[in-house]
């Protein structure tokens, strides 16, 4: 035997550089979310949160940007989560795998790596310059819920996927029609899965300030409805900081806005856990 | 005329592979019938030709004809959904659904609309004739996912005779539980023969014994020989069926 490493140390190596990659995408993350805390939570107290802006946003706070936030994710949620889980469950449960199926895929996926600038772009050009509707939350939202639908998509469809057929032929022996199965037994028993990625479609939508630059027109003040113009929590810490406005408050709406979404993954992850306990009477 | 199920000259094909050849058979009302064979003879596809569970398999073709009482079930104007309630089926392994032990049992009942009060009822009921009642009545609103395996598979039947079929179909329900829970199935199964009319798919000949007053013996998608279990097993006519039931094969 001259083998330069043995399979005893070729597998302690090995452990430890999967260890590794492990624990530094850990730290990656801690590092960011850490920095963005400890540069932007000094600014961040109750009236920074309820209060508008003064001076483009260099002094005063974030309301009305919390406010755009929720709305576009509102818009593009409502829209996105049901032609996301409609087409997974056409997919899986309605027809087979034929050129349809793969023209859905390839379209989502392709849809998945086109880059947010350019859904910018097209929000412009179709909302904006070919409908002519002003600058509105409700035209960002829209552009936001085709940058979603992807992820919607495709883990509703492994989520649906992985419901066991027995629990479909359970139904269907019991003389319940298709969409009776679908609607009582597949999607209750994917809900866990689908929520999951509901969530992180909304997360991205949440977080994108390229997609949606040349369509909600970027206002400060308090948006009083969808169609009006507004300015997203990502929108508002990219202009502060490239327009040198003010990088302290910049890095106070990026917490915010880290803030948010570690609440509602939390929040989400919990209620999932529980309902999948429940379901499976652990 | 007796019978509750009539099998006239059942060609089954999946693709080009000739799974069932020339089957006929006729199954009497209440009453337990047993389908041996070796595995890949035929008798799960024959079974599931009886409440059209193959229309699900996008290759099934077939010939000959099924009559449920007299009419036709593969009748264009039969409606799928209406044959099922009354052809109900048990599964090899347990497949409760990841819901209550009520909703499981009640969910046959709700999707054929039937109001709640009657539902309540039906459900306790179900789950006393299924032999399961006293171990699940206080924790009706528990997971069925949390009961063993053959508690589950007794749910499974409770499930199944809650919409009151004339038939339920069991396809090997034991074989993936151990033998006192096989035991309690095969007790309720006696019990049951009053109500239903019950075909049973069984890779166990002592089960089919223990069960059934007649047994079909399958081969390569054949009957090869059909009628009272205990002359089947005792002095068969086929050689086939004899070098089976003695253990020489399958």
């Amino acid at each position: 035997m001259n083998r330069i490493i043995s399979p005893k140390n070729a597998q302690k190596i090995m452990q430890t550089v999967f260890w590794a990659s492990g624990i530094i995408t850990i730290l990656i993350l801690l590092i960011i979310i850490g920095y963005i805390l400890v540069k932007g939570l000094p600014v961040v107290n109750l009236e920074f949160l309820l209060s508008d802006p003064i001076n483009n946003g260099a002094e005063g706070g974030i309301a009305p940007m919390i406010v755009s936030t929720i709305w576009v994710t509102l818009v593009a949620v409502c829209i996105a989560a049901p032609l996301g889980v409609g087409a997974a469950v056409y997919i899986i449960e309605y027809t087979k795998e034929n050129n349809l199926v793969k023209l859905i895929r390839f379209g989502s996926e392709t849809l998945a790596s086109v880059p947010s600038i350019v859904f910018g772009l097209f929000g412009l050009a179709f909302f904006i310059v070919f409908l002519g509707m002003g600058f509105s939350l409700f035209s960002g939202g829209v552009v936001l819920a085709f940058m979603a639908l992807p992820t919607i998509l495709q883990v509703s469809e492994v989520s649906i996927e992985a419901v066991p057929r027995s629990y479909a032929e359970g139904s269907l022996a019991l003389g319940a029609s298709k969409w009776q199965t679908v609607s009582n037994v597949i999607l209750p028993a994917a809900i866990p899965g689908i929520t999951t990625g509901i969530i992180l479609g909304m997360a991205r939508a949440m977080s994108e300030a390229a997609a949606i630059l040349f369509v909600v027109g970027a206002a400060l003040e308090m948006p009083y409805s969808i169609f009006d113009a507004g300015r997203p929590l990502p929108l508002h810490l990219y202009t502060l900081a490239t327009q040198g406005t003010s990088l302290t408050n910049s890095y106070g709406t990026a917490a915010v806005l880290v803030i948010i979404i570690l609440i509602i993954t939390i929040v989400t992850n919990t209620v999932v856990e529980n309902y999948s306990r429940k379901m499976m009477g652990r | 005329m007796n019978y509750r199920i009539e099998v006239e000259d059942l060609n089954v094909y999946f693709d080009e592979a000739h799974i069932l050849k020339d089957v006929n058979i006729n199954i009497e009302k209440n009453m337990v019938t047993s389908l041996i064979g070796p595995s890949g003879c035929g008798k799960s596809t024959f079974i599931r030709t009886l409440n059209r569970m193959n229309d699900l398999i996008e290759t099934f073709k077939m010939s000959g004809n099924v009559l449920l009482d007299g009419e036709s079930i593969y009748d264009p104007k039969v409606d799928v959904v209406d044959l099922r309630k009354k052809v109900g089926m048990v599964f090899q392994k347990p497949n409760p659904f990841p819901k209550s032990i009520f909703d499981n049992v009640a969910y046959g009942l709700k999707i054929h609309g039937e109001n709640e009060k009657f539902i309540e009822q039906r459900v306790e009921d179900s789950l006393k004739e299924a032999a399961l009642w006293d171990e699940v009545k206080d924790k009706l609103d528990k997971s069925a996912m949390g009961l063993s395996g053959g508690q589950q598979q007794r749910l499974c039947i409770a499930r199944t005779i809650a919409v009151e079929p004339e038939v339920i179909l069991m396809d090997e329900p034991c074989s993936a539980l151990d033998p006192i829970s096989t035991t309690k199935i095969e007790d309720l199964i006696h019990k049951l023969k009053k109500d239903f009319t019950i075909v049973i798919v069984t890779h166990n000949m002592q089960q089919a014994t223990r069960v059934s007053k007649y047994t079909a013996f399958f081969l390569h998608g054949e009957i090869v020989e059909s009628g009272l279990t205990d002359k089947l097993f005792i002095e068969p006519e086929d050689k086939r069926t004899e070098d089976y039931i003695t253990g020489r094969f399958g």
